[in-house]
């Protein structure tokens, strides 16, 4: 009875403990790295590269949140990443003169572009949730390509008579004189303020391991965890199913809008492009996910990191280095995931030495 | 009225593209239950191969094929064998980011041996462009032959399963591996047969692809191999009716919505209506359906 | 079971977590001189210059060549690396060699600018980049605020040359969309016209709107409009079938080649015989590999380079080129090969040193630009204006049994 509680605590604190090395791990790369800036050693590419590494990490967890937590397939992740990347940059475009205040207009700008890429999971959500497995995922990719190539041929104007808005070409506007095209089709939204910031991003990455990680440990996170273990099971105990699987697709789709906010507060000039919003992208975030380990938050975010990296560390091998990256991948995946490399690992761990302790501890 | 006929050719003949490559991915996922996203980048090098074979050896078209053929199903069982099958029994999802590495590999490969330019593509197809209604209505012979090919592989292969033993074990793998196993098939050697065939379909959808739309480069292969796999779940994957059946419609909805709605959307039209179809039907139109158990 | 997975994965992680903390904690160190030196060998790898006492200019350029538009970016790759090497045989910028770095961007707005930031911690002088525009429209906002001398070969975009420190060597998308409906108004070619486009290409929808304007002006009757996208650009049955079907005599195609050899062959085999016309994008129609010439018989564009012009200049470039690369150079490889030896005019006219800093370069060069004048391979007498627009005029040339004839 004593030892059943007392096991019971230690779990809760193992929890928590992972918890907090999780922020902690966040924390402690921001300090280094804010000194490393200031003593001037890190280079420009590194700093170049410090807010795509923040909206990376951002992606990951939010699409390991439906990958991992929910249990759904999603190749469509870059698409809400869009959504919120073309909202908050319009919404900043507009606000430019009303909201002289980068801070606040930033601060807003993060909030409806979280909130539109929510509304577009809600709406995408809703159909899609109802769909399994692999049709799932292909849904998902669907939806994340129709919107790519929607926003593709958006053209939104203002002039003094307002907002115009076309699906056709920049000249239908009929803008006055002196008017701005400020969504132009494929040209996209050129001269977005850059107000992403290394320390935003990694504020912003606290949010979000702070609401993944909250939730995952409520009682809706549980219930959301159900539904992906058993889903018939979970029905028959009274679990409302669309209501979590929505709830946790929402969740999942305004965080990635946020990275979207920071992308494209990020660079002066917004495209949706195959590279960037399309599957490819998806794909990619799949990746850090996969690599990580599905569920793992703390490890998306280490594989996020190293995979963008990557590329840009290969970088003197020239022409050489997307096949370099494909064969590390490859490798990487092999190595991690196949069952008779995980065997080999197990036999041949160190630290199978050290949790044998432990492992017969928790089995009693 | 001519041109909705001719539009609705010209989307065969791409849905029948569309259809060959979606039976190669129907057929690997029916049977390894994974998705092959290298799928589009076999077909690739597939066009490539027909493509050196043709311009520096000077074989004729036919010929050039079988050396593709021969080629791609080295390279579907190499590719399976190497990066695959050390991970059946991983997560599929663990499957799917390989098959997405190798993808980016063998785009990679073929931009370092070929370069980024493109190429031109001789079509391999020397039958007449067809005229009918006193010359408004063309039908090119790239369409005739896609659509007449097409036609037989469809027929080919579901006879292959239907009646030969080889073919039958592919259904049983498909429907359950242990019992399969049991039952003294051998699986790795039925899975690694699918890929070869997969493989050789993907080199015949090559050629005909690079035929009808003669160009050529690293990147050739993944935008209609996203569209195919978009088929093969449309028609239900795993079917291989649905797969051809969900092929044709996907090419002539391209077409049709490119023709009356808007050639800047078609793609997103066509995602669309798979969702809708997905959302009445479940499974895809000719997917069969599973009950759950707990 | 279930347990032990988990506790493998914690297992994994530690591993990676030590990893990651290598990477970043003494990490950034090495990063920054693992990178450093790649660049240093890659840039030695493509430079025959020895450094001189006097030290060396440092010339970076950005493009893409991985990914779909790699085509593009590899021709400028070899078209300034070809100038750079010309330049150092023949004694340099000012009696000073120069050191030639060029960054893939895979096409990407984001990988651009980390292909910028390397080429900074390289510690570039001048840039020759970037090839697309959407990046190069991303890396100005960078450049401008770094005061980095930005010449684009071919960032055709308006926003392209935005900032004061950028300039192009190709003519700007409005530009040569007013160019081309003036060409075919003035020269009455046709009055029925229909347009088939790239809705997803900077380049090809700001010649498409601009000409749509100045079309009117023109009195000239667009009777289709069709678009296409880079997600579909290899079935253009539709584009083709409408434009016919509207009775157009003439088909105007403002993207590039590539899309361009397939629109014509397509056009064939369907049987649709017309006039077709089109910007510098279509220059290298000829050059594709295995194209059949034929296909292109009587197409017209306007382009201000030509790979068989018979001028001295062109003539040793493409030998050279074709000597060093294997194949025919096109518009981007001129581009390239013209903004290197801009950038050599204005640093001569300017009187920049080695060891000034990029800023210091920036500003004079910003100067000396719009004071030079040189007869490129894109044009000849070719003047900057200050706000970046290169001062040249477009040949009109008509392709006849497979070679460029003047119009």
């Amino acid at each position: 009875m004593d030892k059943s509680i007392n096991s019971k605590k230690f779990h809760l604190n193992k929890t928590t403990r992972s918890n907090l090395i999780t922020y902690g791990m966040v924390i402690a790369a921001y300090i280094i790295v804010q000194i490393l800036v200031n003593g001037g050693h890190v280079t420009s590419l590194m700093k170049g590269l410090l807010v795509p590494l923040c909206i990376y990490s951002i992606m990951a967890v939010s699409l390991n949140l439906t990958v991992g937590i929910l249990g759904e397939l999603s190749l469509g992740h870059a698409g809400f990443m869009c959504v919120g990347a073309f909202s908050s940059s319009l919404f900043s475009l507009l606000m430019l003169e009303t909201i002289p205040n980068a801070g606040i207009r930033f601060f807003l700008a993060i909030l409806v572009g979280a909130a539109s890429a929510a509304v577009a999971g809600i709406i995408v959500g809703i159909p899609v949730l109802r769909l399994r497995g692999d049709y799932l995922a292909i849904v998902t990719l669907a939806f994340g390509e129709i919107i790519k190539n929607v926003v593709n041929v958006i053209y939104l104007g203002k002039d003094s008579r307002g907002l115009h808005i076309s699906l056709k070409n920049a000249t239908e506007l009929n803008l006055e004189e002196g008017g701005q095209i400020i969504i132009n089709g494929a040209m996209g939204i050129t001269g977005t303020p850059k107000n992403a910031t290394f320390t935003i991003g990694v504020i912003l990455i606290l949010i979000t391991l702070f609401i993944v990680l909250n939730l995952i440990n409520s009682r809706s996170g549980r219930a959301i965890m159900s539904v992906r273990d058993n889903r018939i099971a979970a029905e028959s105990i009274g679990i409302n199913i669309t209501k979590y699987k929505l709830m946790a697709f929402a969740i999942s789709a305004s965080l990635a809008g946020v990275a979207g906010v920071l992308y494209s507060h990020n660079l002066s000039s917004l495209t949706a492009t195959q590279k960037n919003f399309g599957y490819n992208q998806s794909i990619m975030i799949l990746v850090f996910v996969v690599l990580g380990g599905i569920g793992n938050i703390r490890g998306s975010i280490i594989s996020a990191v190293i995979l963008t990296l990557l590329p840009e560390l290969l970088r003197g091998f020239n022409t050489y280095r997307m096949l370099i990256y494909a064969i590390v991948l490859i490798v990487m995946m092999i190595f991690n995931w196949a069952p008779a490399l995980i065997d080999f690992r197990k036999r041949h761990s160190l630290k199978r030495y050290f949790s044998k302790n432990t492992e017969e501890k928790e089995a009693s | 009225m001519m041109s909705f006929i001719s539009y609705f050719i010209n989307g065969l003949s791409l849905g029948s593209v569309y259809a060959i490559i979606a039976l190669g991915y129907t057929m690997v996922y029916g049977i390894a239950k994974m998705l092959n996203f290298a799928h589009g980048d076999v077909i690739m090098i597939g066009g490539y191969v027909v493509f050196t074979v043709v311009s520096t050896m000077g074989l004729p078209p036919l010929a050039a094929i079988l050396v593709a053929v021969i080629v791609c199903t080295v390279l579907g069982i190499t590719i399976e064998k190497v990066a695959y099958r050390p991970l059946r029994m991983a997560s599929p999802l663990a499957v799917l980011i390989t098959a997405i590495g190798v993808s980016y590999l063998l785009q990679n490969i073929a931009l370092l041996v070929f370069g980024s330019n493109p190429k031109s593509f001789t079509s391999v197809v020397s039958v007449p462009a067809l005229k009918l209604a006193g010359g408004k209505l063309t039908i090119s012979g790239e369409t005739i032959v896609t659509i007449v090919t097409c036609i037989i592989i469809m027929i080919g292969l579901t006879t292959f399963i239907k009646k030969t033993k080889a073919g039958q074990a592919m259904l049983a793998v498909s429907e359950d591996k242990g019992a399969a196993q049991l039952m003294g098939i051998n699986v790795d050697g039925t899975i690694a047969l699918t890929f070869a065939i997969g493989s050789a379909l993907a080199a015949i959808a090559g050629a005909l692809l690079c035929s009808a739309y003669p160009t050529l480069t690293p990147y050739t292969g993944s935008m209609p191999g996203i569209k195919a796999f978009v088929a093969a779940v449309f028609g239900g994957i795993g079917s291989i009716p649905g797969a051809f059946l969900g092929g044709l419609l996907l090419g002539v909805i391209e077409n049709l919505s490119k023709a009356y709605i808007s050639s800047q959307l078609s793609d997103a039209i066509v995602f669309a209506v798979l969702i809708v179809v997905l959302l009445v039907k479940p499974t895809g139109i000719l997917g069969k359906k599973i009950n759950e158990k707990v | 079971m279930k347990k032990s997975m988990k506790k493998l994965a914690g297992l994994g992680l530690t591993l990676a977590m030590a990893a990651a903390l290598t990477a970043c904690g003494g990490g950034d160190k090495t990063t920054e001189t693992t990178a450093g030196k790649a660049a240093e060998t890659a840039a030695a790898g493509e430079t025959t210059a020895g450094s001189t006492a006097e030290g060396t200019y440092k010339l970076g350029a950005i493009g893409p060549i991985t990914g779909s538009t790699a085509i593009y970016g590899q021709a400028v790759k070899n078209g300034a690396e070809l100038a750079v090497n010309e330049i150092n045989a023949a004694g340099g910028i000012g009696g000073v060699q120069i050191e030639y770095n060029y960054q893939d961007d895979e096409g990407d707005t984001e990988k651009a600018v980390n292909a910028y930031n390397t080429l900074k911690d390289w510690d570039m002088q001048m840039l020759v980049g970037t090839v697309t525009s959407a990046p190069c429209i991303a890396v100005g906002a960078e450049s401008s605020n770094d005061n980095m001398f930005q010449l684009t070969p071919s960032g055709s975009a308006v926003d392209c040359a935005k900032f004061d420190n950028q300039f192009r060597v190709c003519f700007s998308d409005p530009n040569q969309g007013a160019a081309s409906a003036q060409y075919i108004g003035e020269h009455k070619l046709a009055t029925k016209i229909a347009i088939i486009y790239d809705s997803s290409d900077v380049y090809s929808s700001g010649i498409h709107d601009k000409f749509l304007s100045e079309a009117a002006n023109q009195g000239l009757e667009i009777v289709a409009d069709e678009a296409f996208t880079a997600d579909n650009n290899t079935n253009f049955s539709v584009q083709i079938q409408k434009a016919q079907d509207s009775g157009a005599e003439l088909v105007f195609l403002p993207i590039y080649y590539s899309q361009a050899s397939l629109i014509l062959a397509q056009a064939k085999q369907m049987g649709f015989e017309t006039q077709f016309f089109g910007c510098d994008g279509l220059d290298g129609l000829l050059t594709v590999e295995n194209f059949d010439t034929t296909l292109a018989e009587d197409v017209m564009l306007l382009t201000p380079f030509a790979a068989d012009a018979q001028d001295d200049l062109t003539v040793k470039f493409v030998t050279a080129y074709q000597e060093k690369y294997g194949e025919i150079p096109n518009q981007f490889a001129a581009d390239a090969y013209d903004a290197v030896y801009a950038i050599k005019a204005a640093a001569e006219k300017g009187g920049v040193t080695p060891d000034m800093d990029a800023s210091t370069i920036c500003d004079i060069l910003k100067v000396s630009m719009t004071e030079i004048s040189i007869n490129g391979l894109t044009g000849e007498n070719m003047k900057w204006s200050a706000d970046g627009e290169p001062d040249k005029a477009p040949k009109a040339v008509k392709i006849v049994d497979g070679v460029y004839t003047a119009m």
